[in-house]
């Protein structure tokens, strides 16, 4: 017996690739260029919007019912707001540290259009269980792309990643840069990171014909 | 039973319900967590003192490691000898100098106030420190940190913080290149109070001229970098009087 129903498996894989909410949707678009300049920036972004978007599909899901449609984005904003000023009060007195790193991410993480898309989209006409799925399925869809972009802009940009360096050292002339190879530095800022998603995109539709639209 | 939850009336309550709700949770959560954060964030302003003075737990190239939380307290009183209190022409000792509020002092300054400037003299293996506390603008919010100098005036260390700098870009500050760059540059230009530029283009990459104030700069920060540059000048300038009594000339 497999752990979830096709139906409900389709929630998390397709937001995967044939319908990522970055590449087909066009969403999270500005967290996508501004952060990904190093793989790590893009891992903790990942992690925090998987976490936000799972529990905050559940509750809006659960107050579906009783939202008055006329002040349902406000209600979105209020409660994706809510969890994330809990989550960095509670991180900030008890892990003072992490607290430190996640701070910045703060801000981003509520103005993330797909975290508003998702709650408008799916979870506003969909049960808990199925809106959590989809939470964590769009989340995945958006970290994929933000670690493949994160890991070729740090690659070209700095040659390292994670922080280590992989293809030697550009100031003693070490590795690949005893060859003459240079540090691209086009790669760190943001335009790079929208090439990049070019790139992901032309590659996504290349493989997959039918995400063309016709006109 | 179904709630016509089109009325203008049941939208009225709704949202003031929900107010209430949220606004209970997070002024309880705030007030129950606020003791908590304080004092994570006074321990965490001596952590930063010492890390500019060289007191850490740093191994390898790349780790930023603070003294530990729970030691923290002990290093400080035994690190930091002084603590004085700049007002005007007014110096006054105060161990809780350290708590002063930087961004309320900019404040009152503008107000036509006499600012107070707080100054940490440490002593590390026989060694001065003159620690100075700075608090700038980044290209998004708040940029602060700690220099500690010599008395010619040279950097021993620094410690940068933000408050939401780009992450990668420049968030870098906190990085120990960017910091390690500066320690040995000297603040001076002849006798005047220059500061330290973060400088694009200097054509110093691996910091060997150290009497050029200037260090190099983060590739994409160039907002956050002038930040750091404005910061440090007007910091020194506004303790320059001080410093101008203990330099060895």
């Amino acid at each position: 017996m497999a752990l979830l129903s096709k139906k409900d498996a389709n929630l998390i894989k397709d937001p995967l690739a044939d319908n990522n909410p970055i590449t087909i949707q066009v969403l999270g678009i500005c967290s996508a260029l501004a952060i990904t300049a190093e793989l790590k920036a893009s891992v903790v972004m990942a992690i925090s919007v998987l976490f936000v978007l799972g529990i905050g599909n559940v509750v809006i899901s659960l107050m579906r019912n009783i939202i008055p449609s006329k002040i349902r984005i406000i209600v979105q904003l209020i409660v994706v707001a809510t969890l994330v000023i809990i989550v960095d009060q509670v991180l900030k007195a008890f892990a003072y540290e992490l607290s430190k790193t996640l701070s910045v991410f703060v801000g981003l993480i509520i103005t993330n259009c797909i975290i508003m898309g998702r709650f408008e989209a799916f979870a506003l006409g969909n049960g808990p269980w199925r809106s959590f799925l989809d939470g964590i399925g769009n989340a995945l869809g958006y970290g994929i792309i933000l670690v493949i972009v994160g890991f070729f802009r740090e690659l070209l940009g700095s040659g390292t990643l994670f922080g280590f360096p992989v293809l030697g050292n550009p100031i003693n002339k070490t590795g690949l840069y005893a060859f003459g190879y240079e540090n691209n530095g086009f790669m760190i800022i943001p335009p790079a990171a929208l090439i990049v998603v070019g790139i992901i995109i032309w590659v996504q539709r290349s493989r997959n014909k039918a995400l063309i639209e016709d006109n | 039973m179904a709630i016509n939850t089109e009325k203008n009336s049941y939208t009225v309550i709704f949202a003031a319900i929900m107010v209430v709700i949220v606004g209970t949770i997070l002024a309880y959560l705030s007030s129950s967590l606020s003791g908590k954060i304080d004092e994570n964030k006074r321990l965490e302003k001596q952590q930063n003192i010492l890390y500019a003075m060289g007191v850490n737990e740093n191994v390898g190239e790349g780790s930023v490691s603070f003294v530990p939380t729970e030691k923290v307290a002990g290093e400080f009183s035994k690190y930091i000898k002084e603590q004085l209190i700049i007002e005007g022409d007014k110096i006054t000792k105060d161990d809780q100098a350290y708590l002063i509020d930087l961004k309320k002092q900019a404040t009152a300054a503008k107000e036509g106030k006499t600012r107070k400037l707080p100054l940490f003299i440490g002593d590390k293996d026989g060694k001065t420190f003159y620690i100075i506390p700075m608090r700038g603008k980044g290209l998004w919010d708040a940029i602060w940190g700690f220099v500690a100098l010599d008395d010619q005036m040279v950097v021993q260390g620094v410690y940068f913080d933000h408050a939401g700098e780009t992450p990668g870009l420049g968030a870098n500050i906190k990085q120990r290149y960017f910091m390690d760059d500066f320690a040995g540059e000297t603040i001076l230009n002849g006798t005047k109070y220059a500061g330290i530029a973060v400088a694009k283009g200097n054509n110093d990459p691996l910091n060997e001229i150290k009497d050029d104030n200037e260090v190099d700069a983060l590739a994409g920060a160039t907002i956050t970098g002038n930040g750091v540059s404005a910061m440090i000048s007007e910091s020194v300038n506004l303790y320059k009087d001080y410093l101008e009594t203990i330099r060895v000339k």
